[in-house]
């Protein structure tokens, strides 16, 4: 179940509000509340992205996800591409090879059938590139106004291979923090397309899936404590889900951060800050300290981490803290996004 | 799209910037320098680059009224709720108002329970929507200051020549100079300088501020955003108090002229003229807000719209008001991080990611 961290104060409007659904403190507070009481178990309870579990003797994951995006088509991708990666990437992150997908369609009444064999053959694709088979589907028809054109859910199972253990608990102090490369091209990419963002970009959506580049990591004999893919709330948001997981504290270091300047030049445009920005492929990985510089390698080697990068480490255990220190010397808190970001006004 | 940023944020120049200040923050002789940032922007900029900690413990960087959601006053949120609950409106709004917590409700909450309010990015998206739904009324919260005015302006002259009879615009914008003197006649407070917002003084021009140092004898440092920005403006000011020699600098010049945009102004005057305003903290303020002149007060909501407001209130134990005054830090209040979080804001300066409240929340260490 996607959870989210610390838990300062509470809602209390008594209804849904999109902010229960912007991937920050109240989706967490939700899922807390009410989600977990009714469906509490041992698996759930871990509040990852994927659940784990055993059966004879075989370790498998499974995962579920459902896609809302507007508009659903964009500059690097499309709502099915996102479909396939954004669940294969949750298998992937916790040291699974992802095996098998459904997928299951509710479509507006109206809805262009040229649109969604557009959408189904980028579905394909990427499937096709994780190396995943789609191996039953399921498809809704709503009325006009019942929903946005489309949404896609998508579940997918993989197997952990034996003697894996990736979780966002197994984190320690000394380890190294890296990213696979440039950050928050997914949301600008987003939110350049929506209706009425007055400005201009070719910065593409990242969307891709991580599942290869896991397997390269695994495959080389390297152990990473815990692998993310750090997506709505950004790269901060992730950072502080492990800071709370692990109770650790983490430093990052502001120079170190690959952004583009296509997205930093947005960001400024926008008010945005870059580490809270969506991705949609790339990972997050902390490792042993000895492991740091082969892991750059492998992801650096991969089609996907081109600018990987070491961005900082965890610096102690006990408090749950996420630091960075800023280009210019200086050190700030980095704390998890709340709600969504918008654009400034002035 | 501007690449300006990198050559601003470069690690070499700000170690010489900050010897400089360190070394001018001396020879000033003084106990104590205040200056100010007028502008929200800014305020989340020192913090994002954790200037407050690298520069000498004499220096006070004050936050000030720059920021449009904070400083719009529970009155006009309370207006335009109304009008959000009012059958056949559509609402439009900027993201940044919908959490805001009116007397009673937001802007949020009206949405869920079935209000018709919709997040535009810019003015000219409301006035689409209102093209698109000829049988609803369309109107949109006019927030913001000298930098959001002028668009209003432009799409209400294409309104009025397109003959579009369902738009409206509830009037809600402000002028940051007026609001710098109700700052600056705050007794008490001994302000040494002003850091002056970049996005306002692109329209506006650095003229605009030549009251500060004639009127009250300090300096005014027009800046722009990024780390090395923030950190010359400082040194720039430094100097004038150093030197006794208060006056208005543009450290921004790449982007700011004396006059400003001259075309944008004479669209935003021919449209809007000056009127007083209340401000959330600040209180009533003269010929620092914008109203429609007659000729285009049909676009205006309360013409059209009956909305009656029950008394609005400012939250019990808020102290927004003293924040974007300068009198007060956030963590001053206590609300602050306790009842009071991004999350759940109770002021509006902890529901924006411009407001200092939030800004001191995000970023600043400890706890």
């Amino acid at each position: 179940m996607k959870g989210k961290a610390s838990d300062k104060g509470h809602n209390s409007t008594g209804f849904i509000t999109l902010a229960h659904g912007s991937g920050g403190k109240a989706a967490h507070e939700l899922i807390i509340r009410l989600f977990l009481p009714h469906f509490d178990n041992p698996i759930l309870r871990t509040l990852d992205d994927q659940g784990v579990f055993q059966v004879d003797g075989r370790k498998l994951a499974l995962t579920t996800d459902t896609y809302v995006v507007v508009p659903l088509f964009f500059r690097g991708g499309d709502i099915g591409r996102l479909a396939i990666c954004g669940t294969v990437n949750d298998l992937a992150v916790c040291g699974a090879k992802p095996l098998y997908l459904s997928a299951g369609f509710v479509i507006e009444e109206g809805f262009p059938l040229e649109k969604l064999d557009r959408i189904l053959l980028s579905m394909k694709e990427a499937a096709e590139e994780a190396g995943v088979a789609v191996i039953t589907a399921d498809t809704k028809v709503v009325e006009r106004g019942a929903c946005d054109g489309l949404f896609i859910n998508t579940s997918g199972i993989g197997i952990v291979p034996d003697n894996i253990e990736i979780s966002s608990r197994s984190v320690e102090a000394g380890d190294v923090v890296l990213v696979s490369g440039a950050i928050g091209e997914h949301g600008i990419a987003i939110i350049s397309e929506r209706e009425g963002i007055s400005f201009e970009t070719d910065v593409a959506s990242d969307c891709a899936p991580l599942s290869n580049m896991v397997e390269t990591i695994l495959t080389g004999g390297l152990t990473p404590h815990a692998m993310r893919d750090p997506t709505r709330g950004g790269l901060a948001t992730t950072l502080n889900e492990i800071a709370v997981a692990s109770s650790v504290e983490i430093e990052i270091e502001e120079g170190l951060v690959p952004v583009s300047p296509a997205v930093k030049s947005a960001c400024d445009l926008l008010g945005f800050d870059p580490l809270y920005v969506a991705n949609e492929g790339k990972l997050v990985a902390f490792v042993p300290e000895g492991e740091a510089k082969d892991t750059l390698r492998v992801m650096s080697q991969g089609k996907y981490g081109k600018n990987a990068s070491i961005i900082g480490r965890v610096v102690s255990k006990g408090q749950a803290r996420v630091y960075m220190k800023t280009r210019i010397g200086g050190r700030r808190f980095v704390d998890m996004l709340v709600g969504e970001q918008f654009p400034r006004i002035c | 799209m501007p690449r300006f940023t990198e050559e601003f944020e470069n690690p070499e120049d700000a170690k010489l910037l900050l010897s400089e200040i360190r070394y001018l923050a001396q020879s000033c002789n003084k106990e104590k320098i205040q200056l100010m940032e007028v502008c929200g922007t800014h305020t989340v900029a020192i913090f994002r680059y954790g200037i407050k900690e690298l520069i000498p413990d004499n220096i006070r960087l004050l936050s000030g009224p720059g920021c449009p959601v904070c400083v719009t006053p529970n009155s006009a949120i309370d207006q335009f709720i109304g009008l959000s609950r009012t059958p056949g409106v559509i609402a439009t709004v900027f993201g940044d108002m919908m959490r805001v917590p009116g007397s009673g409700s937001s802007l949020e909450m009206e949405k869920a329970r079935g209000a018709d309010v919709r997040v535009v990015y810019s003015s000219l998206d409301a006035l689409k929507i209102a093209r698109e739904n000829p049988d609803r009324q369309v109107v949109f919260f006019a927030v913001g200051f000298e930098t959001t005015a002028p668009t209003i302006a432009a799409i209400l002259l294409t309104a009025a020549r397109e003959g579009v009879e369902n738009f409206f615009i509830l009037p809600a914008n402000k002028l940051v100079p007026p609001a710098i003197k109700a700052v600056l006649d705050t007794e008490d407070l001994a302000l040494d300088g002003l850091i002056c917002p970049g996005h306002v003084s692109t329209i506006i021009g650095s003229r605009a501020y030549e009251f500060i140092p004639s009127r009250y004898g300090i300096g005014a440092v027009v800046t722009g955003f990024q780390s090395t920005d923030i950190l010359y403006a400082t040194c720039l000011l430094l100097r004038q108090i150093a030197e006794r020699r208060p006056r208005v600098q543009t450290q921004y010049s790449r982007l700011v002229s004396d006059d400003g945009n001259t075309a944008a102004l004479k669209i935003m005057y021919q449209v809007f003229e000056t009127c007083d305003s209340s401000w959330r903290g600040l209180g009533r303020i003269p010929e620092s807000g914008l109203k429609l002149r007659p000729e285009f007060v049909r676009f205006d909501s309360s013409g059209r719209f009956d909305v009656a407001v029950h008394e609005s209130r400012e939250p019990e134990g808020c102290l927004c008001g003293e924040v974007l005054r300068g009198k007060k830090e956030p963590p001053d209040c206590a609300l602050f991080g306790n009842s009071c979080t991004p999350e759940v804001p109770v002021g509006a300066c902890m529901v924006t990611t411009e407001g200092t409240c939030q800004a001191y929340y995000r970023y600043a260490e400890g706890e």
